[in-house]
């Protein structure tokens, strides 16, 4: 009696502490849910907070006089004559004009560099395509120098950051803004360039168009095939060491490091095939080999999900195999199939290591029209800007993060679209 | 004429092909009284005219795709004059360059030697008679399959079922890349990698404890010889692998253990997304943020705490490695721990157990195996990261295993040594597939175990 007496004491006794470890584990969870969702959140407010000022640039508004003499420039049909013009002079003299005071060769070259040094190549194409200009004034925005840009930008915000500028070009920014002809606006150059080395001239278009060319390359070779593997081991495959072998194989490809797809494409592609480097074509093919197993796995879910029924009332029917694949599995394990396509596409698109194997992340200028021109993709020029040295850079690089990210979110969205809209359930 | 047109051709004789077959097969069927009298519908001596006409021509299209350069370029090297003969492999390599360039068109003839130019127009003329040869062998044998695939079409031929046969050997074919690919990777870094262990000895390599592979060009020069001692970079890796593990693991694990036992439904619906959105965050972003954010937050912290913590610091690319791995493991996690039969959970409880002492005594032992492997999977993707660590940790070999010192990693010496100019047979670039060979036989024994422990896992409750 008394043993059982004590037994209880023991209970009630150890009630408080095990009610207390009990919601101690309960805070435990709470909190690494918590320190998750803050990476989440705090990952996110980084990149935007750092990428949004990117989406807007800063001009300095001058006349622009088309002086045929100054340029050199009698007739704009003559290719030569362009080609030999002295652009940079027009805006060189409006920014004389605009800042009379200034004398002397250091501060004229101070003065000059408060525009982007591609300026004059810009107002050549303006003329081009305004024939009527030449020899007319006209007051124009001209995109500012990076270094202009960050520190407006950053005075704008209150924390005004000079440390590359000197004292006579801040004096002459002030200047330019009581008279309000500094502004920030759309910044065209991001979406519409290819890269560069000066950082306000510096676009993501090539980068996108890479990026297209390769994951469209990628989606003709890696869906059918995968599609094609994924219904043979499904439907078709005999179980036996062999099927067992190609399961082992794809299973460990999906978690082979994606470097070392990147060794495979150098190896076999470049040095035994000769595939030229940084095209596509190569690009696509490794990131094939790679997104292969997702897309194989995810389609071999979806046609497992269709229920064996199905297939023994066609087969009653009197339909092959092949029939029975093609006119209803296949049909009804499309979405699935699409969804997940669509999820490879997007690690495809965010690949970064194996592409920097294979060259594509040599500086292309040019955008890139097919599949054998040179090209680079969005998250290789991201990390290339994010080595570039240029401040400027840091803010361009969050901005490209941002478009990427936005990518892939409507590319996950849609997914999970897909598979809501589309999945029957049965 | 272009391939690709050489494609479209053949894929319009395919589509010939088909009607010439299918209209043969009405004809035949037609005085028999109906298609009811043929073996197969009409569709299949359609399919199988197809087949015929266009499989052995793409076959060979492909094949004398990737073949022709390299066999054109043999013929061209091995007819140079003798004042051209190349001495070295770098030589050949330039000159072959060279030649192709100018046969291109891209070089311009202008200051060239008479002989180099005849050996271009030699090349080009080659290529323009591949290109010829290669249209009239395809079409050749597209016409004859397609009038053999025509001419088997009779009431009593079996065309669905060879069709299907062919079907099922070309799905065959697509599962079998995988194995393909496999051995792609298992031979492109073994051949080089036994390549690179007749320059270096493989024992020097593994067990080596100093790194510095700038081979000299010259070869008196300083530091000629670099040293491929890769412990360094192993200890690099797993330091930060083990900052990752040690951020990941508990975080991902006690988020799975909540979403899956306690939390309500609606906490589960949205937390959970909404940490699988880290999943889906492309590693150069973590890079990023791991290089201009935490690296100088966490070097500011130090230094407001009297410690030097480097600004490539391991600690700085760990902690952000182990948040991407977070939902790594607690997706995988989740699965192991909702598979426990609810039955064990009511047996602890009924028993008088609390909540949390039936996680933690019957769900986590009995998940275990599940749990173990996906960390194993989860670190076999650390070592393997990359963006990451080439953005964030740094690139000299140290041999340390304090977390605020800057380290180098296997993946990192890889992309450094295979970026940029490179020649082939240097020990350098070649050191590069030999840290793959490890990476890749690391990665393979953890995946491969850990596959095997999840497979076991399911079993048992299944």
């Amino acid at each position: 009696m008394s043993n059982s007496m004590d037994n209880l004491q023991k209970i009630k006794s150890s009630l408080k502490r095990r009610s207390r470890s009990e919601s101690l584990f309960r805070w435990y969870g709470r909190v690494a849910i918590i320190i998750g969702l803050a990476a989440v959140l705090a990952l996110f407010v980084d990149i935007i907070s750092k990428g949004h000022g990117a989406f807007k640039a800063t001009y300095i508004q001058v006349d622009i006089h088309y002086d045929g003499d100054l340029l050199g420039v009698t007739s704009l049909a003559d290719k030569p004559q362009l080609m030999q013009a002295n652009w940079d002079a027009l805006f060189k003299s409006a920014l004389r004009e605009k800042f009379s005071d200034v004398s002397g060769r250091s501060d004229k070259r101070q003065l000059y560099k408060l525009v982007s040094n591609g300026t004059g190549f810009d107002l050549k194409e303006h003329l081009v395509a305004n024939p009527l200009l030449l020899g007319e004034t006209e007051s124009q925005w001209l995109l500012a120098d990076d270094d202009i840009d960050t520190y407006y930008k950053s005075w704008l915000d209150g924390e005004p950051y000079d440390a590359r500028l000197t004292k006579k070009q801040i004096q002459w920014i002030d200047q330019l803004h009581q008279q309000g002809d500094i502004r920030l606006q759309l910044n065209t150059n991001l979406l519409t360039r290819g890269d560069s080395r000066e950082p306000e001239q510096a676009g993501i278009y090539g980068a996108v168009m890479g990026s297209l060319l390769t994951l469209l390359l990628t989606l003709i070779l890696s869906f059918p095939i995968g599609v094609a593997a994924a219904i043979y081991l499904e439907e078709f495959a005999a179980k036996n060491k062999f099927t067992d072998f190609i399961e082992v194989n794809i299973n460990n490809l999906a978690a082979v490091p994606s470097i070392i797809f990147g060794l495979l494409g150098l190896a076999v592609f470049i040095n035994f095939f000769h595939v030229p480097r940084s095209v596509p074509i190569v690009g696509g093919l490794v990131l094939t080999l790679m997104t292969l197993p997702t897309i194989i796995i995810t389609s071999r879910a979806a046609i497992k999900s269709v229920p064996p029924s199905i297939r023994e009332a066609a087969l009653g029917m009197g339909a092959s195999r092949y029939q029975v694949v093609l006119h209803h599995v296949l049909p009804l394990a499309l979405p699935g199939m699409l969804t997940g396509a669509i999820i490879g596409m997007a690690q495809a698109l965010g690949e970064t290591a194996p592409l920097l194997m294979i060259g594509m992340v040599a500086f292309i200028v040019d955008i890139p029209q097919g599949f054998t021109d040179p090209a680079t993709v969005l998250p290789v020029q991201i990390f290339l800007w994010a080595d570039s040295p240029e401040r400027a850079f840091i803010e361009k690089t969050s901005a490209a993060i941002m478009v990427l990210l936005s990518f892939l979110l409507i590319m996950n969205i849609s997914a999970v679209w897909l598979r809501k809209r589309l999945e029957r359930r049965w | 004429m272009e391939s690709l047109n050489l494609l479209l051709l053949m894929l319009t004789l395919g589509a010939v092909a088909f009607y010439a077959g299918r209209s043969r097969s009405l004809a035949v069927a037609t005085p028999l009284g109906g298609i009811r009298h043929l073996h197969s519908l009409p569709n299949y001596y359609g399919l199988n005219a197809l087949l015929w006409c266009a499989l052995p021509s793409l076959f060979l299209l492909i094949l004398w795709l990737v073949f022709d350069e390299a066999v054109i370029n043999s013929i061209v090297m091995s007819s140079l004059p003798a004042e051209l003969v190349p001495s070295s492999k770098a030589d050949y390599n330039l000159l072959l360059n060279k030649i192709s360039n100018l046969a291109d068109g891209i070089m311009s003839s202008k200051g060239q030697s008479a002989a180099l130019i005849a050996v271009a127009e030699s090349m080009a003329g080659l290529r323009v008679i591949s290109q010829w040869v290669l249209t009239a062998l395809c079409l050749i044998l597209a016409t004859i399959g397609l009038y053999w695939g025509w001419r088997r079409v009779a009431a009593d031929f079996r065309a669905r079922q060879s069709v299907e046969r062919v079907m099922e050997n070309l799905l065959l074919g697509c599962a079998c890349l995988a194995i393909f690919t496999t051995i792609g990777i298992v031979f492109s870094v073994l051949f080089e990698s036994i390549q690179f262990f007749r320059s270096v000895p493989f024992f020097d390599f593994v067990f080596g404890l100093d790194w510095s592979p700038q081979t000299a060009i010259r070869e008196d020069q300083v530091g000629s010889s670099g040293s491929f001692g890769a412990v360094p970079l192993f200890v690099g890796t797993l330091l930060i692998s083990a900052v990752a593990m040690f951020v990941a693991v508990p975080i991902g694990l006690m988020s799975a253990i909540y979403l899956a036992e306690y939390s309500g439904k609606s906490v589960r619906t949205y937390a959970k997304p909404a940490l699988e959105v880290l999943a889906g965050v492309p590693t150069v972003v973590y890079g990023f943020f791991a290089a201009l954010t935490v690296a100088p937050f966490l070097r500011d912290l130090g230094a407001d705490f009297g410690l030097t913590i480097s600004s490539e610091s391991a600690l700085a690319a760990g902690l952000v490695m182990g948040v991407m791995i977070i939902p790594f493991i607690s997706s995988l996690a989740d699965d192991v721990i909702t598979a426990v039969p609810q039955a064990m959970r009511d047996g602890s409880l009924a028993m008088g157990a609390t909540h949390s002492e039936t996680v933690r005594k019957v769900v986590i032992p009995a998940a275990l195996p599940g749990i173990v492997a996906g960390i194993m999977l989860a670190i076999s993707r650390a070592i393997g990261e990359t963006m990451i660590v080439v953005m964030a940790a740094g690139l000299a070999a140290k041999l340390t295993a304090n977390p605020l010192e800057s380290v180098t990693t296997v993946t990192v010496q890889i992309v450094t040594l295979l970026t940029g100019d490179q020649e082939f047979d240097s020990p350098k670039t070649l050191a590069a597939f030999a840290l793959g060979l490890m990476l890749f036989t690391v990665t393979l024994l953890l995946n491969i175990f850990a596959l095997h422990i999840v497979k076991k896992y399911r079993e048992q409750y299944e």
